[in-house]
């Protein structure tokens, strides 16, 4: 590239090269992605439903409609993580014998390193977030979150983190360094090319997002309860998502910390992880996994909490245990910070050190421990009800420990040494985040789906789906705890011993099993929605339920409940029922309600810009882009006309529309 | 063969077949020979190591997944001491996890299946508490992983890789006769370099160590963080540039086993293995002698051409090292006019080299550069080393530049420093 | 415990608020602002660890002795120092609902933030002019981000200060406008603390080695 030559001033180091147009694979992929986006840009305008979605949903400060748009950036994207993985499946699956397979290592080592990025940040993170954020509201009797602007603004930035990695598939490249980019090996010397610099900025871009949402959500845990919700009668669920934000909150910082190292040697060739001139490549590994460790817990205990919900209320029964499992949750979320040095035993730190860690590593499973039993007895003596949320339930609790068991293996450090970086630490991690974060998130999905819509999800389909993500899971991960067992270790793109292969073949077919639960989980969607009619939810309580969130119709009015509820029990909306609640018909005041406003998308839009440009070396467009971001920012803040009175008249046709429907239902109200 | 003659194994017809001579050929076989050796080995071998199990015997047994997996999971049949105590702690912990694993998969599907709505089993709706029960739930798990912890503790103790041995395997110590082969292991970009300073030979991609002899090794990488594996030997431990790891280990039985990096390094990560010979004293010597007759000795200047990245690349041997060339990659001062890292961390502990050391930096040579340098940073450049020469026996750069307001660097701190760096202007030819 | 619940039951249990008492605007802020400040505050325990751990690796160049200047460093310190008490004198002309002497305060204390940057930027300037660019070494690599940041920190409160006095000269004193005050103030004296750290860990210790 010819230096400051005008191409270079405009583009920066973008050329016509770093279009892949001479990789048929992506070629084929950029094209099918560019129909369906044309055909689904066409459908909306054919129906003109861009006014609708830019002023119910994109602007949208209402938590529920944000919850929503979250969970659909991370089923979208969890498309795409699968793709890889499937791609990745079929590489080791054929690459034996001296193939190549059909991926060389330029494309394979970016696909893992993708696969990674985008399930935990893209798809793990906002399912758990959307979850969260439709479901605490509703739960502690609030009408929003504390800062509704801000739940926009932090979405709309998770999105831009995810369409600046989409970007990386079709202009440029990927990272090709494992999903944590340890230095040196991403570092400027050795990974010289764009890839690095996606990563670093579509998680930057994100993670703001992640921390202002970690923020917001414990605001409004801490601020916006209901009365009588005192911290040791909030939901189980509430008090994992209050945890799990706290852990954001304390984590995030440090991976924007590690990344703008990163990045300043990268961009500055600063020396912070390089090692000629007294930096440390493992000052990285270390701050990483401070907030890599606690980022697992932040996954996992909202899935604890839904799998509390759930098995509570199936069992038609108070929650076992509720004080030791507020306590369980408590003492994960410290011990998280203690534990991060087993991520890498195998650095030499010294056996106190290593001890120290394994030790720790292992007391988190006595808690975890702990909440299993709870919820074992919690079913004891219930009468519980086969649904797809309890089927989920009890498939991850007969997963999720054996997860936990080759977890503990992996803690002591003798064994870790044996199997790090193996194919059973690859398996062990998906059976906890699969068998307990994404378990947890399709009970929860479908728990709170009728909340959400107002209708039920298709039983057949949710069982179908079921059956073959369990049963997928257990094919395709199975073998790769023995092949870690024979001395088999990851992100390997060819094998010469051919007596391996069988497992990869088996584990190939069983990813082939889960693409099948995928796909009937789409086609429940669909079906649902088709017979929505058949399917509907009246009563706004269709599973019998025992908090809050049950005591409002489905979908929640936008300002959630005519009347703030008071709080008597853990279980507020069963006390109500057992106690002769009666639905409040007159009397309504006007809620006042904060207003929507774009602010958000076009902040998160411009920083979609920014990281771009910074990514290719497009300073004028880094400028111009970081300008605009100010200057929106501030001018939000000239905004002073945020909230509007939501009018009696309009409570009142709401409230009677519901008493009608539940009359209709033949529940009375 | 002598490590064919055992005529215990079922499986040697196989093995037999398959490998070839240690005596004869070495020098030419192709690193594809290798591959199909230890292919073969991982399925023979096996055979004769579920007898050791012992008293673990019953634990495999009950495991499905190791039913499954025959005979070739090789972290579960090593054939090195170290590994096996690793093996025989992995077993242990799964034994007193499955304690109370077990039990709860099982009352998980026993309650699931006795208290679903369908039937009419006892229901207490508000039950949710119980003292005696919290305190099993809590108390339970809590001594199991009081036990676990005490294996850890003792087990990370003794078998932490930087500790020597004092047992070659169970039954016999280690005592003064046996004493430790050296191998300096140097990861490169991608494949492995072998230095045998007790014997002036090196090796790329194969490693080769007499049965029942400790073995030090020094492990440290050129460039990226990659990790030293050997399964059937013993745990892995990363080699990381300018930085020095240690694994005490012994190979127990002959045989041919799969080395490889276990942490990725870039885009020849999957070629990065090679082959770890387990051999009686007499194939040793052999294999020693092999190398020695190899063309080619390893200075620096044959070092840093082998430093640059490559893939897959075949088997080689040089009869003879630079004695200080390991300590110069530890400290990434091969290309002798960088500074080597121990006196920079000397200088450093000093109080570095004032305003004048500011710019005592060279620019990287530009066939060495592995990209362009951060785009707002200076060029790639390295620390200079403090050249000695016979006009300047003080060192050159610490002595000619001027350093106001600091005294000049006293003689006793400047000496040690010029100890790597004097070989330098002999070896300058390729940087 | 049981004596209440029942006695609660007897006399018809409230299950909602019949008269609404309306969350204030922003009555999370101050909270949400604390909590943002502790994230910002991690992230500034991240640079001083970075610090901690590299900041004496000077790869043979320059160390602390060679290129602080801690008279200039004092005056700097001072210069925030005094800015958070014209900060502070802001903060009592807004009690007193004093629309002018509060924008005048807070222009002071722009004034004291630029003075503070300027000093900061000169320091750099020299520090690089010398040949200690912060990509000399592990040390100066750290060294540079970790007052960079705080420097950048200031500089966008200064750009806050100065939205604040426009809005303040547009809307008065109003709630919206003392909340927004409120958080500015704890930042700025946030911005304060974290410099006492670094004046102290950095500069003190720095020179005392």
């Amino acid at each position: 590239m010819p230096d400051s030559s005008f191409s270079q001033i405009v583009f920066g180091r973008l050329t016509l090269e770093s279009f892949p147009i001479h990789e048929p694979i992506l070629v084929v992929t950029f094209i099918v992605v560019a129909l369906l986006g044309i055909a689904l840009l066409g459908a909306i305008t054919w129906f003109r439903w861009w006014g609708y979605l830019w002023h119910e949903w994109f602007t949208s400060v209402d938590h529920k409609r944000i919850g929503v748009m979250y969970m659909v950036l991370g089923i979208i994207m969890l498309l795409r993580g699968f793709a890889d993985a499937i791609m990745m499946r079929l590489q080791q699956a054929i690459a034996f014998n001296g193939s190549e397979g059909y991926l060389p290592s330029h494309h394979f080592d970016q696909i893992f390193t993708a696969h990674g990025v985008i399930m935990i940040f893209f798809v793990a993170m906002p399912l758990v977030t959307g979850l969260m954020n439709f479901v605490v509201p509703l739960q502690i009797g609030a009408r929003d979150v504390a800062f509704p602007f801000l739940n926009n603004f932090s979405f709309w930035m998770t999105t831009a983190g995810a369409l600046l990695i989409m970007a990386s598939l079709f202009i440029g490249e990927f990272a090709k360094t494992g999903w944590l980019a340890y230095p040196p090996l991403s570092g400027i010397d050795y990974s010289p090319d764009v890839g690095v610099d996606y990563w670093i900025w579509g998680l930057q871009i994100a993670g703001v997002g992640t921390t202002l949402s970690g923020i917001n959500l414990i605001a409004t845990i801490v601020k916006m309860r209901a009365p009588g919700m005192a911290m040791m009668k909030m939901p189980v669920f509430t008090w994992t998502a209050l945890c799990t934000n706290v852990l954001i909150v304390a984590a995030f910082p440090v991976l924007t910390a590690v990344l703008v190292l990163l990045s300043l040697d990268r961009y500055l060739g600063m020396n912070f992880f390089t090692s000629g001139f007294g930096g440390n490549p493992m000052m990285y590994v270390n701050l990483i996994w401070i907030w890599g460790h606690p980022e697992v817990y932040i996954l996992i205990l909202p899935a604890f909490g839904i799998y509390s919900e759930i098995t509570a209320t199936f069992s038609g029964k108070r929650l076992f245990g509720y004080t030791s499992m507020v306590y369980a949750t408590i003492v994960i979320t410290i011990l998280s910070y203690l534990v991060w040095l087993h991520h890498f035993f195998t650095m030499g730190s010294g056996a106190s050190v290593n001890s120290f860690f394994g030790i720790t590593t292992m007391i988190i499973s006595i808690p975890t421990g702990a909440k299993l039993f709870n919820w074992l007895f919690t079913m004891y003596r219930g009468r519980i009800r086969f649904e797809e949320p309890m089927m989920w339930t009890v498939a991850f609790m007969l997963t999720f420990v054996i997860g936990g068991m080759t977890g503990v293996m992996l803690a002591v450090p003798p064994a870790d040494f044996v199997l790090h970086n193996s194919l059973f630490l690859v398996a062990h991690f998906h059976n906890v985040i699969i068998g307990g974060v994404v378990f947890g998130m399709f009970a929860g999905i479908s728990y709170w789906f009728p909340k959400a819509f107002g209708f039920r999800l298709d039983p057949f389909w949710g069982k179908v789906s079921f059956w073959f993500w369990v049963g997928g899971f257990y094919v395709a991960f199975m073998p790769l705890y023995l092949l870690g067992l024979m001395g088999v270790t990851r992100r390997l793109r060819q094998f010469d011993d051919p007596s391996l292969q069988i497992w990869f073949v088996i584990a190939g077919f069983g990813v082939f099993l889960i693409a099948i639960g995928i796909a009937a989980f789409l086609i429940q969607i669909y079906v649902s929605i088709r017979d929505r009619k058949k399917l509907a939810d009246l009563t706004g309580d269709p599973w019998n339920g025992r908090t809050l969130e049950w005591a409002t119709s489905s979908p929640p009015p936008a300002y959630n409940f005519a009347f703030t509820p008071v709080v008597r029990d853990n279980d507020a909306w069963w006390d109500m029922k057992q106690n002769g609640y009666k639905r409040p018909l007159e009397g309504f005041r006007p809620i006042v309600m904060p207003k929507n406003t774009g602010a958000g998308v076009i902040l998160a839009g411009f920083s979609l810009v920014l990281g771009f440009a910074l990514v290719w070396h497009i300073w004028w467009l880094a400028a111009a882009s970081f300008v605009a971001v100010l200057i929106t920012a501030i001018g939000h803040t000239f905004n002073y006309n945020r909230i509007a009175d939501f009018p009696v008249a309009e409570i009142e046709r709401t409230e009677a529309e519901r008493t009608r429907i539940l009359a209709g239902a033949g529940v009375a109200s | 063969m002598k490590l064919l003659a055992d005529k215990r194994h079922p499986c040697r017809d196989i093995r037999s077949r398959d490998m070839p001579s240690y005596v004869t050929g070495w020098e030419n076989r192709a690193l594809s020979v290798a591959r199909e050796e230890y292919a073969a080995a991982a399925v023979g071998l096996c055979q004769s190591e579920v007898g050791t199990l012992g008293r673990f015997r019953i634990l495999l047994l009950l495991s499905p997944l190791v039913l499954l997996g025959g005979c070739s999971t090789v972290v579960l049949a090593p054939a090195g001491d170290i590994a096996m105590q690793q093996r025989d702690i992995l077993v242990q912990s799964v034994i007193l996890m499955l304690l109370i694993i077990i039990p709860v998969m099982v009352a998980t599907a026993l309650f699931a299946w006795r208290y679903r709505s369908t039937r009419t089993a006892r229901y207490e709706p508000d039950w949710d508490h119980s003292m005696h029960l919290e305190l099993m739930i809590w108390s339970v798990p809590l001594l199991i992983i009081i036990c676990l912890g005490a294996i850890t503790w003792a087990g990370t103790h003794l078998l932490d890789p930087f500790r020597p041995l004092d047992r070659i395997s169970s039954k016999t110590p280690v005592t003064e006769e046996h004493e430790p082969l050296v191998v300096n292991v140097v990861a490169l970009d991608w494949k492995w370099l072998f230095i045998y300073p007790q014997y002036g030979v090196a090796s790329v991609n194969e490693l080769a160590a007499p049965v029942d002899r400790p073995i030090d090794f020094r492990i440290t990488s050129s460039a990226v963080m990659n990790s030293f594996y050997v399964p059937a030997l013993a745990g892995m431990i990363y080699a990381m540039p300018g930085m020095k790891t240690q694994l005490h280990a012994v190979i127990n039985r002959p045989g041919v086993y799969k080395g490889i990096s276990a942490n990725f390094s870039g885009a020849g990560f999957s070629g990065m293995h090679f082959a770890f010979h387990g051999t009686n004293d007499a194939d040793f010597d052999a294999w020693i002698e092999t190398a020695k007759q190899a063309e080619g000795t390893l200075d620096r200047g044959t070092y840093l051409d082998l430093e640059k990245p490559s893939e897959n690349v075949p088997v080689r041997y040089f009869a003879g090292v630079d004695p200080e060339l390991f300590e110069a990659i530890v400290n990434m001062c091969v290309d002798s006019t960088k500074m080597c890292m121990k006196d920079m961390m000397a200088i450093d502990a000093e109080g570095g080299l004032g305003l004048a050391g500011a710019r005592n930096t060279l620019p990287v040579a530009a066939e060495n550069r592995r990209g362009r340098g951060a785009v707002f940073g200076p060029r790639p450049s390295y620390v200079a080393s403090i050249i000695c020469t016979t006009d300047n026996p003080g060192g050159l750069l610490a002595k000619d530049l001027p350093r106001p307001g600091v005294p000049p660097i006293d003689t006793e701190l400047s000496l040690p420093l010029l100890r790597t760096s004097t070989a330098a202007p002999a070896d300058q030819t390729d940087s | 415990m049981r004596g209440a619940a029942a006695q609660q039951v007897a006399e018809e249990p409230v299950f909602y608020l019949k008269d609404e008492h309306a969350h204030a605007e922003g009555g999370s802020t101050s909270l949400g602002f604390w909590i943002y400040l502790m994230s910002d505050c991690l992230i500034f325990a991240m640079l001083f660890a970075a610090y901690g751990v590299l900041g004496r690796n000077y790869a043979a160049g320059p160390s602390p002795q060679d290129l602080f200047d801690l008279p200039l460093v004092a005056v700097n310190t001072s210069m925030l120092l005094i800015s958070s008490l014209t900060n502070g004198f802001a903060m009592l002309a807004m009690e007193k609902g004093q629309v002018k002497l509060t924008q005048i305060w807070l222009a002071i204390t722009i004034l004291f933030g630029i003075a503070f940057v300027s000093i900061e930027l000169y320091e750099f300037s020299h520090m690089i002019a010398e040949g200690a660019t912060p990509q000399r070494s592990a040390f100066l690599s750290s060294f540079f981000t970790l007052v960079g940041t705080h420097g950048l920190h200031v500089t966008f409160g200064m750009i806050w200060m100065a939205t604040l006095i426009a809005q303040i000269a547009r809307h008065g004193l109003i709630v919206a406008n003392r909340r927004r005050m409120m958080c500015l103030s704890m930042f700025w004296h946030f911005l304060d603390i974290i410099w006492i750290g670094v004046f102290t860990f950095v500069y003190l210790m720095g020179m005392l080695r």
